[in-house]
């Protein structure tokens, strides 16, 4: 029975890194191409239990890390995901053991693009090579069995996070009983696709960006970088979340009209898009969305068989503001899986936010992944 | 315990769903009849809800759900894709029940209804008085009624015979829950609602 003991946090986290490839045992990648050493930081809430039962691998968005809950010594804001994962809250860290590690090809911790390239002992730039959501997955599998676990109760993720966790239930349904896809696509229709373009131009077109070795140059494509930041989170939010959070108000009440910062939205696409470049790398954001564009499980004729003989309870939510990847995309997952026999449970969520409601605390949102895991874990393995 | 706090239609249902067979029930509320026929018969299922609460619920019990209105659910769902489709207490909800019952026929080879009738006799006299019937089985004034097709066990099977829908079995009972013993008409008149089994001629 549900206790109603006080939300708390996992208090103070330390993002830990592992090696868990080497230039003798390289990660294979679905290209084929080798890649060594591979480096993955990842964070841990919670403790395995004695039958390792009560696992929960937390996949990230694009932009997100390793840090998904607690605090950082000094920090100013929490993990990422630290509404949803502590004690008390839907992941109740007391009863589940959360893990959640930074991508590979991302720049916060594992091995990415602007990693050293051992071969020749500077950054790979665009010498990284290409990704494949399927090799996110290799490295998740990688290391679990690092961390000594043989089975996840559940596999969770949003945005670019769900679309992991499709492309593991599709590939290795036996890696988990439960998986939660929210907010993700199984297919980015072409108007997805045009907007990683004009965010991949952005960058490449900066004149700092010098074919990816900017690094190497001492600079970086900080205003492409910025600008491709600024268009997605307009992409992120929903017409109604910008006007109830900014409407028309003017930055300045005094100022007069011109071409800088009047507006207050303005303002705060100015502030996302410089945040941005202090945790962000630019080569990372072309690595990473291309996997995102690329992606298209179902186009395989065998992608289901193997989830038709290991079944693996899913739900997929999408929420109704969310244009980026609109209530359409889940449907398509849905029935995709549906049509396998799955068990699958989907609902379509009310939020005024947009794409970015996955993050939030919606109580309804909240409530269903509550009861979703409570029952997860009632069920075990 | 869910059989237990079953309600008396849906342990009629229940009754008319072979072990191990694969159920979708359209407006499954909470999940019960599928959370007793997935225990105590083995089946597989899945629900479809529109109600939040009760949406919530099916989760929490381990019911596959999708939110969903039924008419948007079910064109989805491939053609013979379960043994057995359940339409328990809903028709009446149903904007187009035409549709619904056409494709119930598409998507299953076995269709379990229960309704409420509309023709019972106290529905009758109440009408006869000059007021909208209100019963156990129609609990609710004409302007916050969710019902929005109102059927006589009578129109009912005439739009079966229309769909080509045979009725292999039909249940009736009284609003104490009573099962009625009769053929024909005289249920119409006696009847407070009703469990049909049908299956498409095809």
């Amino acid at each position: 029975m549900s206790t109603h003991q006080e939300s708390g946090s996992v208090g103070v986290t330390q993002t830990l890194t592992a090696r868990l490839f080497t230039a003798e045992a390289p990660l294979v990648l679905a290209s084929g191409a080798e890649l060594g050493p591979v480096d993955v930081a990842y964070e841990t809430y919670g403790t395995l239990n004695a039958d390792g039962s009560n696992a929960v691998y937390i996949c990230h968005a694009l932009t997100g890390d390793a840090h998904a809950a607690g605090w950082h010594e000094g920090a100013r804001r929490p993990g990422w995901w630290d509404n949803l994962i502590g004690p008390g809250k839907p992941l109740d860290t007391t009863r589940f053991f959360v893990i959640c590690s930074n991508l590979i090809g991302g720049c916060q911790g594992s091995t990415g693009p602007s990693s050293t390239n051992p071969t020749t002992g500077e950054a790979y730039g665009l010498d990284f090579p290409l990704l494949d959501m399927a090799d996110f997955v290799s490295v998740h599998r990688a290391l679990l069995a690092h961390l000594g676990v043989r089975r996840l109760l559940v596999a969770l993720g949003g945005s670019l996070g769900g679309m992991q966790v499709l492309q593991w239930s599709l590939t290795h349904p036996g890696d988990m009983a439960n998986a939660a896809i929210i907010a993700a696509s199984s297919r980015l229709t072409a108007q997805n696709i045009a907007f990683s373009a004009v965010a991949r131009r952005a960058i490449m077109a900066d004149r700092q960006f010098k074919d990816g070795q900017y690094a190497a140059a001492g600079t970086s494509p900080a205003v492409g970088l910025s600008i491709a930041r600024m268009m997605a989170h307009i992409t992120y939010m929903s017409e109604d979340a910008f006007t109830e959070k900014f409407g028309r108000s003017p930055q300045n009440a005094t100022s007069r009209r011109g071409f800088g910062i009047d507006f207050a939205v303005e303002s705060y696409l100015d502030h996302q898009g410089t945040t941005f470049l202090e945790r962000f790398d630019a080569l990372s954001y072309l690595y990473l969305t291309r996997v995102m564009d690329y992606f298209d499980p179902f186009a395989r004729g065998d992608a289901l068989s193997l989830l038709r003989s290991h079944p693996v309870n899913h739900l997929v939510v999408s929420f109704d503001t969310d244009w980026r990847f609109s209530t359409e995309h889940s449907l398509r997952i849905l029935r995709h899986l549906e049509g396998a026999r799955q068990p699958v449970t989907f609902r379509e969520l009310k939020s005024a936010y947009g794409h970015d409601s996955f993050l939030l605390d919606d109580p309804t949102y909240h409530a269903t992944l509550r009861a979703w895991f409570d029952r997860a874990l009632e069920v075990g393995l | 315990m869910n059989t237990a706090s079953l309600r008396l239609d849906l342990q009629l249902v229940a009754d008319q769903i072979f072990p191990g067979s694969r159920v979708l029930d359209l407006g499954c509320g909470s999940g019960s009849l599928l959370a007793h026929l997935m225990d105590a018969k083995r089946c597989s299922g899945l629900g479809v809800e529109i109600d939040p609460e009760s949406v919530l619920g099916a989760i929490r019990r381990g019911v596959p759900v999708l939110d969903r209105r039924v008419e948007d659910a079910l064109v989805d769902f491939a053609d013979d894709s379960y043994d057995t489709v359940v339409l328990s207490r809903t028709l009446q909800t149903m904007l187009r029940p035409e549709f619904v019952l056409s494709q119930m026929a598409r998507v299953a080879e076995r269709l379990v209804v229960s309704v409420p009738n509309f023709g019972w006799y106290r529905n009758r006299l109440r009408l006869l008085s000059g007021r909208m019937p209100v019963s156990k089985e129609i609990p609710y004034q004409w302007y916050n009624s969710p019902n929005l097709r109102f059927t006589t066990l009578a129109d009912l099977e005439d739009l079966f015979d229309q769909l080509d829908l045979i009725v292999d079995r039909r249940f009736t009972y009284t609003q104490q829950g009573r099962r009625l013993r009769m053929y024909g008409q005289s249920a119409n008149l006696m009847a407070s609602a009703a469990v049909y089994v049908l299956r498409p001629a095809r």
